[in-house]
């Protein structure tokens, strides 16, 4: 079970949060004109990392907020946890 | 039974503390520190049940969690578990134990007509034998292999016994009490680290108990006592025994059980069976030990041939012989210390040494004592069937090729020891690359990828000094860089026999015209022949070979067979070792019980129960409860013998003549604050709802950002910046993360916060036509009439001092509102509706007659917003803003999505008006055409319809629009069900929706 490290409660055990995929998709702004290939990259293209990769996790049963973890998908190590509000490296 | 290999006054067993138990139907003796394997052998029982592929007789092997052979069924306080090893067991009074494997009995086994069948059951032999003919693996192959194999019965009964979890977090975790484990707590726990300190056996010390050094001027035995009763009075420190950790995980999880009541007869009140640990620890120390290996020789499986380690445990933590005539076949100094303790209590060894002429302390020692010493000698073959009568030996070639004239000497044992493999099983799941030791033929340790050491035996260090040293060093650095403190104690005298060094050798020669089975893996039958015609088949990776053939794939998981394997292939592949490379080891170390794995997640504590307030009201009123998500609700209240299809039609039935009254608590409710509530609702929902007053509700569907149907509810403006959103029971907590999910990352710059107010209020809904002339009566104070709160419309008035929100929206067609009222209230609410509604007819209704009540009048839900339908099919387009954008509208736009036969929601009668259909039941055009038949939808609701009185579903059908007035076929090959139908439109109930608004 990992353990990450939310930016407001300190170090946790993956149990308390849930999953929200890669953090560096950006939602289209709304209201404007977007390409077909545009949205479905947005919606459904993942690629399937290996290695390192900043991605989502909600701390769902502790503050409620959704934080940004930079993971590496093959060794499970986290190198670092940002708040939603500050921006991936 | 007198326990006639019992020694008199030798052992940690207590004396004062007989024990009465039953192994195979017959009482024996033990005492009090015994395990059932200590007993048995001290009653001279060495044949304990039948291997698993020859049936081969089976007796001890080993003393610990190493043993592969004596799993028994054991039989404790009415209840049986199998997978026992009788070597870890505890005796306790009244004991029952039985062989596994056997059939009849251990002593005529059947299945041992195999071991003279060997042609027919060679390596891979379930892939060969059985292919052929396929139609025979059913009926003949599989029913055999079940009846003669297997290592146990589970129990079919439902585990009465309590497994408890628990989570624990420290500076050390250090697995295993040795020399090594006791030492580096003892030194960390002096520098105030937070330590647990875990032993898998009930007592600690490891090999101390057995061992003869000495400590400090104390003997080891001594020495250990000391130290864990000190640390047991810190504070700083849990000491556990009985624990075992089986499992290193990322981030420096680990998981231990412990088995708190296995060693009693009966579970103490108010105490679990077992404890199931998950540690995270800052550092983790593995002082695991290691594992005796074998010599491989011919019928090596013999009972009376065990590992030369047990024999000198039993011996000196039970005061048992395992035999009185033992031979001890080693390769190293280990078998002397065994053969020296046996000469202490008047039985004279014979040492057959593979070694030529071994120089040190202990063999010394042994010379002194006048034990008779063969060097160069080997075991060719053990002789006798179920136990050990005599040994073959012969001198063996300084090469180790050749061997001399045959001998046969008398032994009743054979012990044993072809150097020590260290238990490295933590340290390889943590991600430690491990690396191969020249010195000790065995891997060890090398890079941690975690914050893991693993020291002393472990680590391939079998001298008590370094041991020591190193050990009191590990813990005082850990704990140091934890605590920062830097308390460091001495280091205590240490005095131990020197050894020298054991010979690479690990298999004796078949003699010339024998044929002697030599097996490596005992649990799994797997001999020196099986891996020889694996890799003549061609297998070459370790991993291919081990499961081709199954070595060290038993619940032993190999423990004391894999090197043997490893250097076998080797051998035959002329490669060194660590170039045939090992398998990886996998949690658990040892075999773990499912009820300690699910904890107390059984039954109804697999997840919380919720109940609305007005809960225990439904109980005293004869609900019939189902769950829906994690809550109990209602399904409808039984009157007199009435079934649910009954109860339901007459409460569905009440609502659309008189008023009904349902507890809708469990809707998902949040309450959303803020000046940007209302740019957060129109960015969620569909539809349009920044004009939305203060005082109205609204309904609002939202969508997923691939367009299909999340979730759907109405949202009420309280006041200027707040809103109260309801969603469905099952989606509440998805919607939740849902809007924060877009109010932290994707428009961070909404002023809103959202909050859950599920608990928060109590919920019913009154529906009916005469629901309006109850609510006056229940609020009298407030203007209910179709002006002062249209349909949509919402107040807040005084429910008898309450204060209760009141919102008019309707999910049953009829005239309806919603009463809100805090929790607490809840029950007074419920009872003051019952209490006024009488004189109006009312009754209560369940899920059932809500679920009728819905159907009838084509409201989508749960069942048709599956997460695979879009606005569209569920005729929902209506509420699709053309004007502003949405999350999901982008994705609407999708070619599949507007196709002109989309999929949509219809309603579908009986032509005969009488067969009910099955939800989940296939549309279809003719029922007579051939498989597969294309399917043009599927019925997602079905009820019987009050209004019409005859059944009545929902479908999501392709093409739906133009359908209405079809004739279709139902199917439901399940049911074995055909149904002509006719395809009507969904709104079976008011079309119009005038009921709701009158
Ligand atoms: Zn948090």
């Amino acid at each position: 079970m990992l353990y990450i490290k939310c930016p407001y409660c300190g170090m946790r055990s993956q149990n308390e949060f849930s999953y929200g995929g890669d953090a560096t998709v950006k939602r289209p702004e709304l209201g404007t004109e977007v390409s077909d290939q545009d949205w479905d990259n947005f919606v459904y293209n993942r690629k399937s990392l290996r290695g390192k990769h900043w991605e989502l996790w909600q701390h769902l049963s502790g503050c409620r907020q959704w934080i940004k973890v930079e993971r590496d998908t093959a060794t499970h190590e986290i190198f670092k946890t940002l708040k939603a509000s500050e921006e991936v490296s | 039974m007198s326990q006639s290999f019992r020694l008199g006054n030798v052992g940690l067993i207590n004396r004062d503390k007989k024990l009465s138990f039953k192994f195979n139907g017959v009482t024996y003796n033990g005492y009090e520190g015994d395990t059932l394997a200590s007993a048995l052998l001290a009653n001279g029982v060495h044949l304990v049940g039948r291997s698993f592929k020859y049936h081969r007789p089976r007796g001890f092997f080993g003393a610990g969690v190493d043993e592969p052979y004596a799993i028994v069924q054991l039989y404790r306080n009415g209840e049986t578990e199998p997978n026992i090893k009788a070597t870890e067991q505890e005796l306790f009074e009244g004991l029952e134990a039985t062989s596994v494997n056997c059939w009849p009995n251990v002593n005529f086994d059947i299945g041992a007509i195999n071991n003279f069948l060997k042609i027919f059951l060679p390596a891979g032999f379930y892939y060969k034998t059985f292919m052929w003919p396929k139609s025979f693996w059913y009926k003949v192959y599989e029913p055999f292999i079940r009846k003669a194999a297997g290592l146990g019965v589970a129990s079919p009964k439902h585990d009465k016994e309590r497994y408890e979890h628990k989570y624990e977090y420290c500076d050390l975790l250090i697995a295993g009490s040795g020399p090594s484990g006791l030492a580096s707590a003892y030194a960390a726990a002096k520098n105030g680290a937070r330590v647990i300190l875990a032993e898998d056996k009930a007592r600690h010390g490891g090999t101390l108990l057995t061992s003869d050094v000495n400590i400090g001027n104390q003997s080891g035995k001594e020495w250990a006592d000391r130290i864990i009763s000190e640390l047991k009075e810190m504070p700083n420190v849990v000491v556990k025994n009985r624990s075992q950790v089986f499992g290193y995980y990322d981030h420096n999880m680990l998981v231990m059980s412990e088995r708190i009541s296995d060693h009693l007869p009966k579970t103490k009140k108010f105490h679990p069976k077992q404890r199931l640990w998950y540690i995270r620890a800052k550092e983790v120390l593995i002082s695991s030990g290691s594992i005796e290996r074998p010599i491989v020789f011919g019928n090596n499986d013999t009972p009376g041939v065990m590992l030369s380690s047990a024999a000198k445990e039993y011996l000196k933590v039970y005061g048992v012989l395992v035999g009185r005539n033992p031979l001890i076949f080693t390769n190293n100094d280990s078998g002397y210390e065994t053969a020296i303790e046996f000469k202490k209590n008047q039985i004279d060894p014979i040492i057959l040494d593979t070694r030529k002429d071994p120089q040190s302390e202990i063999v010394d020692e042994a010379k002194n004592l006048g034990i008779n010493i063969k060097f160069s000698y080997v075991v060719v073959a053990a002789q006798g069937y179920k136990k050990v009568k005599s040994a073959d030996i012969a001198k063996i070639s300084d090469d180790k090729e050749q061997l001399g004239a045959i001998e046969n000497i008398k032994c009743d044992c054979i012990c044993v020891s072809g150097f020590w493999t260290p238990t490295i099983h933590l340290a390889s799941q943590s991600g430690n690359k491990t690396k191969f030791n020249e010195d000790i033929d065995a891997f060890v340790p090398g890079t941690s990828k975690q914050n893991e050491t693993t020291l002393g035996a472990a680590n391939g260090s079998y001298a008590l000094d370094e041991t020591l040293k190193s050990s009191f060093e590990t813990g005082y650095e850990l704990s140091k860089k934890i605590t920062n403190n830097d308390n460091k104690i001495t280091l205590p005298n240490v005095v131990e026999k020197k050894s020298t060094t054991h010979d690479k050798f690990w298999c004796v020669p078949l003699p010339d015209g024998k044929n002697y089975k030599r097996f490596l893996d005992f649990q799994n039958d797997v001999a020196v022949s099986d891996v020889e015609i694996a890799l003549k088949e061609g297998y070459r990776s370790i991993e291919h070979v081990k499961r081709y053939t199954t070595l060290g794939m038993a619940t032993d998981q190999g423990k004391t067979s894999n090197l043997n394997g490893l250097q076998l292939v080797s051998n035959i592949e002329n490669k060194v070792v660590p170039n045939v490379g090992h398998t990886t080891f996998r949690p658990p170390y040892t075999p773990v019980s499912i009820g300690a794995i699910v904890g107390r997640e059984v039954g109804k504590h697999s997840k919380p129960t919720r109940k609305s307030p007005m809960h225990s009201w439904h109980e005293k009123n004869n609900a019939v409860f189902v769950d829906a998500g994690v809550w109990l609700r209602p399904r409808y209240y039984k009157q007199g013998n009435e079934n649910l299809f009954e109860g339901s039609k007459r409460e569905a039935k009440n609502v659309r003549t008189n008023v009904g009254v349902c507890d809708v608590t469990t809707l998902g409710k949040i309450d959303i604050k803020g000046p940007d509530a209302a740019e957060l609702l129109n960015r969620v929902y569909t539809n349009a709802w920044l004009k939305l007053p203060v005082g109205k509700a609204r309904y609002g569907v939202m969508l997923r950002e691939d367009g299909i149907v999340m979730d759907d509810g109405t949202t009420t403006r309280i006041s200027e910046n707040h809103y109260h959103m309801t969603t469905t029971t099952a989606q509440a907590a998805n919607v939740l993360s849902h809007l924060e999910y877009y109010l932290q990352l994707v428009w961070p710059e909404l002023n809103v916060n959202v909050v859950s107010s599920t608990e928060q209020w109590a919920g019913a809904a009154i529906a009916g036509p005469k629901s309006r002339d109850l609510l006056q009566k229940l609020f009298p104070n407030s203007d209910v009439s179709n002006e002062g709160l249209p349909f949509m419309g919402y107040t807040e008035g005084d429910l008898f001092g309450v204060k209760a929100r009141i919102f008019r929206i309707s999910f049953s067609g009829e005239l309806a509102y919603e009463v809100n009222v805090e929790s607490d209230n809840g029950n007074f609410m419920w009872e003051k509706i019952m209490e006024v509604g009488e004189e109006f007819k009312i009754q209560p209704y369940g899920t059932e007659a809500l679920s009728t009540l819905r159907i009838e009048m084509g409201h989508v839900a749960g069942s048709e917003l599956d997460g695979r339908t879009i606005p569209y099919d569920n005729s929902l387009e209506g509420l699709l803003s053309k004007k502003k954008d949405f999350i999901g509208k982008r994705s609407l736009t999708r070619e599949a999505f507007t196709s002109e036969d989309r999929q949509k929601v219809v309603g579908v009668v009986p032509l005969d008006k009488k067969t009910s259909i099955p939800e989940g039941s296939h549309l279809v055009k003719d029922s007579n055409a051939p498989l597969p038949n294309p399917k043009l939808g599927y019925i997602s609701a079905s009820c019987w319809s009050v209004e019409h009185d005859n059944p009545f579903s929902l479908a999501i059908l392709k093409n739906g629009k133009n359908m209405i007035g079809e004739k279709l076929f139902v199917m439901s090959p399940l049911k074995n069900k055909v149904i002509p139908v006719e395809i009507v439109s969904s709104h079976y109930v008011d079309p119009k929706g005038e009921r709701v608004r009158s």
